[in-house]
């Protein structure tokens, strides 16, 4: 891949630059803003959708479509709380998982529309404060599926995803992402390393076809105290079984808060030779699945990692809201960012 | 800062370049854990065992559908230490990439395996491809080269980065394979220069392959290999530091192979001296591998000698010494130094190499220094055949070579048996087992070879061969006072006949152990089938060389109850878990998979006339024509000997067995043709025809309709077209006058007067034959459809194919036999008999069960159309068992009966 330039040299430049320069704040959780607007049915259906088959509370995905203000509305919120990177509404995006709401053939359209909705805030953002460059992370979430373990116990050399089932899903949120502006793409919360894999050969299958690249960020998600991911890996196993796209980050986020998360991101930011990202979760969610850590606490841990000089982007995950993403970014202002190996400061020098 | 993008690249192999690499870069792997290959890591050991061109074992594990016992190889060599597992799948007979998929995603749920990096090994591509996609990990491919020149080279390499793999590159361009060191580092050179600046590998994800070659081969071109890969190691590690080089280590004493001490001896000097010049990696048998400073000094010097080539004579010094470190259990025919032997001893050794030159001679010395015969059997004799089987329970002999020890043993035996009689004594036995082929059957060559290996290990056996009823056989067993049953069967109808069988036991409330075996008996139907029938120990073995354990414990007081209840719980397990079975692949219904069925285009095709239409008899077949068109492949199966001819008669395990096989069917072939001991005959017939959906009509000269052959359709889901032979026939709305044909040979007419010929009590000789006449008959059905084709059809008729080409079945046109995967019901050779008239025409009998008599006998169709290929039907669901009766004429239970083993459960 390293055959084909960078889709826009200038913009990659200049995002190379800001990361040596501070910590690059990503926006925080989607999800839970979208919640607390207490969407309905109708809501999620409005008038293109009053007629469709399957039940849509709850496809999040599909507001880019059916409610594009109040998307818009929350990237403006992260954007006003200082984020420099906004994630598109696409975490479920993709063909597999909207097959569930028996929309698998509008996976390209969401992904696009998503992207030009997060590309209208950053360009507007950015107009407006030419000095803080706003970026758009085109999101690929892991799917509802696992392509290295079997969902049957008694079986356990089945599949109920291949490899080749998820390209092609892949490829097409892709499509989708770029064609709507991204300036980059994440793979992000990925459980089964084998998920990722896929993703990466159908975003380099698309750069391909493109003739051009966009740098592309990896982040991981440590499901539990065992310290691997769900498909049983370790931190560094991971980031090896990754590292063949040239990410432009790694990292990890979601299910543990900042706090839990921290000695997983420290043995990564140990192996790593890109820089590194976190965006964990408000701690972890109490028994009714809301998420109570302030944000004050979570600033408070995520500057440690900062002090610690192990990541060069953060950001929140479930159950942070921008009130969250401005104490954050309040925290790191003015922090260095993780050293790079030598070769990786050289070569952004 | 520049602007040129390259310069943002953060990438790390964008910083070695830049930045003059000062450091060496570690190759990170992956499998659940990291494995980063450091210096101080030393030697990689790469496991080898999980790898059917490898090892017997595995590849019998894999054909059988053992996945569970393979996993645990590959456990076993991981708890062994090794720190990356090979996966091979490469074997003419398997489906690769559907092996390699279903292993891979197995051991991918076995952490304590899945935590190591697999190298996925495979000569083709499709199956590399197949395997990286089921790897989360960083793994690495074995292997790509430039043998294909850069283009295809390129695109691999570019594919295999996509998935995040490391590779192996081998020392192979368009040239051909690198055997001197400077052709070695240039090929290799310029492979890498390939893969880190146009494909964009990182230099420590590439790993060398520098071709290791036998050595001492006695040609002198091949006395410098060790010395060139040497070489070539140390400059490509001077080159490309942060690369790696690897290698096959055993092939370079490929010469030596037989004698295990030596070749230990070689590999350990090899790697002392590769590893020292920078091999860092090798798949090795690292158990095996002997300590360099322990190898005996004087070995030591006669090895180095050869390996760094340090002296002309380095090979026959080599060679001359070689004998005396021989291990144990080596050929030594040339050296007559064993007959100053006491003679116990030589008794065993004879037994052992299957030596019979000397043995009446030493039986008779014998019988007179221990003055009574029944010691001679009991004493030397038993424990040399003893030592045979626990050579051959051990891997260590092989089938061919026990038959040749049992034959010895007869004739020492047969000398014995005026002065038993004399001395009114007969030799205890360790128990007695009756074999036979049940009824509808005629096939023996199996149940003759368990015959042997339960003789050869003190078992006395009852044969009552072939075509055997239920009720004879329980007769036989009564009167005859046996303590175990076998049962042989080749053909599907025989499963039934065993359940008979069984049911009789019960009836009589009889109490002997039943053992199943033969080609179509299966762990999954004795267990669902048999074994609930009777309830005495009911035991399905799987070959000859499981034969003996079996037996053993069966027929043992001690262990037969333990052992049965083991069995009986494997069973019932088997049972649940088939109970418990969701299909694992549904099938499709029949309706669903007609309308996907092949769309052959009939508007744009003309079916070729034959241009000589009609029945034809051969009557004489020269057998020399024949010899050429023998694959020999299967001949080595029917001996348990596993590999590909002409592979196996080099390969590292069996080589020595095959060899010496193929030269005894070599002399005898010889014989059979010369003395024209066989009859080969053909009758074949080229017929009008039509499909019918599935069925296929025939039609006589005034177009009537004659027969209606019925055929069966795959109904696994699959996006590909779901196959009938009757695909491959113009259907009767296409306004296309098609044809097919029917054919029958054999080359088993005159085999009773051809026996005649061969020396008595010869087992090995006369299963030899047996054999011989098979690969005859299957060579005779090549040779009659190649002529067939290009003559007397003739739509082929500038075909030109060697015999190699043949055997991959290369040209136009199948030629399918009843009972055999694309056509699984025996039944319908009945039609092709009657239409061929084959038992007037050539002497070619059917049973009642639809097996052919004589044995050495192929039976089958003839399709031409462009695209008949052949398929396996697979599983079929009721719906079509149901129209398939209908449309024979027959009752659905008897369809079910045809069909057993392909019913869906």
């Amino acid at each position: 891949m390293t055959t084909l330039n960078w889709h826009n040299p200038e913009r990659v430049q200049q995002l190379i630059t800001t990361m040596q320069q501070k910590i690059l704040l990503l926006d925080g959780a989607m999800g839970t803003m979208i919640q607390a607007a207490r969407l309905e049915e109708d809501d999620f259906r409005a008038e293109r959708f009053k007629n469709h088959s399957d039940d849509l509370k709850g496809n999040n995905d599909l507001l880019v479509l059916t409610q594009p203000d109040l998307i818009r509305t929350i990237h403006r919120q992260f954007l006003d709380a200082g984020c420099d990177m906004l994630e598109t509404n696409t975490f479920n995006a993709n063909a597999i998982s909207q097959a569930d709401y028996a929309l698998e053939s509008l996976s390209e359209e969401i992904n696009h529309a998503a992207a030009e909705l997060a590309r209208q805030a950053c360009d507007e953002y950015e107009a407006g404060d030419p000095e803080q460059p706003r970026y758009v992370v085109g999101t690929l979430g892991p799917t509802n599926r696992t392509a290295s373990i079997s969902p049957d116990v008694t079986n356990p050399g089945y599949r109920n995803v291949d490899f080749e089932a998820l390209v092609t899903a892949y490829r097409e949120a892709t499509a989708g992402l770029l064609d709507g502006g991204s300036d980059l793409i994440m793979i992000e919360t990925i459980f089964d390393t084998l998920n990722a894999k896929a993703a990466i050969f159908a975003v380099q299958e698309e750069f391909e076809q493109r003739g051009a690249r966009w740098p592309l960020m990896i982040s991981g998600t440590i499901t539990d105290a065992s310290g691997r991911t769900l498909s049983g890996q370790t931190p560094e196993a991971f980031y090896y079984s990754v590292q063949h796209c040239d990410p432009i980050s790694v990292g990890f986020n979601c299910a543990l808060g900042a706090d839990l998360l921290k000695p997983h991101v420290h043995a990564l930011a140990n192996v790593s030779r890109v820089p590194v990202s976190a965006h964990p979760n408000a701690g972890l969610p109490n028994e009714f699945g809301e998420y109570e850590e302030t944000p004050e606490q979570t600033a408070a841990a995520l500057k440690t990692y900062a002090d610690d000089g192990l990541v060069n982007v953060v950001g929140g995950c479930c159950g942070t809201t921008p009130a969250h993403l401005q104490a954050i970014g309040n925290a790191i202002k003015g922090l260095a960012p993780r050293a790079l190996p030598g070769h990786f400061a050289r070569s952004a020098a | 800062m520049s602007t040129n993008p390259d310069h943002l690249d953060f990438s790390p192999r964008a910083a070695d370049e830049s930045a003059a690499a000062d450091t060496i870069r570690h190759t990170r792997l992956s499998g659940l854990e990291p494995l980063v290959i450091t210096p101080d890591l030393g030697f990689v050991n790469i496991g080898e065992r999980t790898n059917v061109t490898g090892s017997a074992r595995f590849k019998r594990l894999i054909a059988d559908d053992r996945y569970d016992e393979a996993v645990e190889v590959a456990l076993q060599q991981v708890e062994n230490g090794a720190q990356i597992i090979d996966v091979n799948m490469d074997e003419g007979l398997l489906d690769s990439e559907a092996a390699m998929t279903r292993f891979l995603n197995l051991i991918a749920a076995e952490p304590d395996i899945a935590r190591v990096p697999v190298m996925i090994d495979s000569s083709k591509w499709t199956v590399i491809e197949a395997g990286l996609k089921c790897l989360q990990g960083k793994g690495i491919v074995n292997s790509i080269s430039l043998k294909e020149g850069e283009q295809a080279f390129i695109d691999q390499a570019r594919r295999i980065l996509r998935y995040g793999a490391a590779v192996i590159v081998m020392a192979f361009d368009e040239q051909g394979q690198a055997d001197e060191s400077g052709r070695m580092v240039e090929c290799l050179s310029r492979a890498f220069t390939i893969l880190t600046e146009t494909v964009g590998f990182a230099p420590e994800d590439i790993i060398f392959d520098p071709n290791i070659f036998p050595v001492a081969t006695g040609i002198e071109e091949h006395n410098n290999y060790s010395v060139e890969f040497i070489k070539a190691t140390r400059e490509l590690k001077k080159r490309f530091p942060s690369s790696h080089v690897s290698g096959g280590v055993s092939n370079m004493s490929f010469s030596f192979r037989g004698n295990n001490l030596v070749r230990e001896a070689m590999h350990s000097v090899f790697l002392f001296h590769a590893v020292k010049a920078g091999m860092d990696m090798g798949i090795v048998n690292a158990g095996q591998l002997a300590v360099y400073d322990d190898i005996d000094p004087e070995l030591r010097e006669l090895v180095e000698d050869v390996v760094l080539n340090r002296r002309d004579d380095a090979t026959e010094r080599l060679l001359d010494a070689a004998e005396r470190f021989k291990g144990d259990g080596q050929r030594q025919e040339q050296d007559l130094a064993w007959r100053e032997k006491p003679i116990a001893d030589r008794l065993k050794y004879a037994l052992v190499k299957g030596i019979d030159k000397f043995v009446v001679d030493d039986t008779e010395q014998a019988r007179q220094e221990l003055d009574n015969a029944l010691d001679v059997i009991e004493g030397p004799l038993m424990d040399g055949m003893n030592y045979v089987g626990d050579l051959f329970g051990d891997g260590r002999m092989f089938l061919p070579q026990v038959v040749k020890s049992a034959r010895v043993m007869k004739k020492a035996v047969a000398h014995l048996v005026p002065y038993l009689e004399a001395e009114q004594k007969a030799g205890e036995k360790k128990g007695k087992i009756l074999l036979a082929t049940v009824k509808g059957d005629v096939h023996d060559i199996g149940k003759n070879i368990v015959g042997v290996v339960l003789a050869c290990n003190g078992f006395d056996v009852h044969d009552l061969g072939v075509m055997v009823p239920a009720d004879k056989i329980l007769d036989e067993a009564i009167k005859e006072d046996v303590d175990l049953i076998g049962l042989s069967g080749l053909i599907t109808p025989s499963l039934d006949e065993m359940v008979s069988v069984a049911e009789a036991m019960q009836k009589r409330k009889m109490e002997l152990p039943l053992l199943i075996g033969g080609a179509t008996t299966s762990r999954a139907h004795t267990a669902l089938k048999i074994d609930p029938a009777y309830p005495q120990p009911v035991c399905w073995v799987k070959d000859a060389s499981r034969s003996v354990d079996v037996v053993r414990k069966l027929a043992s007081k001690q262990h037969r109850e333990a052992y049965s209840r083991d069995i009986a719980s494997d069973y019932e397990t088997y049972r649940q878990r088939a109970a418990n079975r969701t299909n694992r692949k549904s099938l499709v219904s029949i309706d669903h998979a007609r309308a996907n069925k092949l769309a052959a285009d009939w508007a744009d095709y003309t079916p070729h006339t034959p241009a000589k239409p009609g029945v034809h008899v051969i009557e004489d077949w020269p057998l020399d024509e024949l010899v050429d068109y023998i694959d020999w492949t299967p001949f080595f199966q029917t001996w348990e000997l596993a590999g590909r001819y002409p592979a196996i008669l080099e390969d590292d395990v069996v080589g020595e067995a095959a060899t010496s096989l193929f030269e005894d069917a070599q002399a005898m072939l010889k014989r059979i043709v010369d003395e024209h001991w066989l009859r080969a005959k053909a009758v074949f017939a080229l017929v009008p025809a039509q499909s019918d959906g599935d069925d296929v009509l025939l039609f006589d000269q005034d177009n009537n309709s004659m027969e209606r052959l019925v055929f069966l359709r795959q109904q696994a889901d699959k996006p590909s077209a779901s196959l009938c032979l009757s695909d491959f026939v113009a259907p009767q709305d296409s306004g296309q006058q098609d044809w097919i044909g029917l054919f029958a040979v054999t080359a088993g007419l005159n085999l009773d007067q051809a026996q005649q010929n061969l020396p008595e009590n010869d087992d090995y000789a006369d299963i030899l034959l047996k054999a011989l006449a098979d690969r005859l008959a299957e060579a005779l059905a090549e040779a009659l459809h190649a002529r067939v084709r290009r003559e007397y059809w003739g739509y082929a008729d500038d075909e030109t194919l060697d015999n190699q080409a043949l055997i991959k079945e290369k040209y136009r046109g199948i030629r399918p036999a009843p009972g055999y995967p694309a056509c699984p019901d025996h039944s319908e050779k009945a039609k092709i008999f009657e239409l061929l008239n084959a038992p007037e025409a050539i002497g070619l009998e059917l049973t009642e069960n639809f097996a052919m008599y004589p044995t050495a006998a192929v039976s089958g169709y003839y399709f031409a159309h462009p695209e008949a290929k052949y398929f396996v039907v697979g599983k079929v669901a009721k719906d079509q068992v149901e129209d398939y009766a209908k449309r024979k004429g027959i009752a659905v239970e008897q369809a079910e009966k045809f069909l057993r083993p392909i019913l869906e459960e």
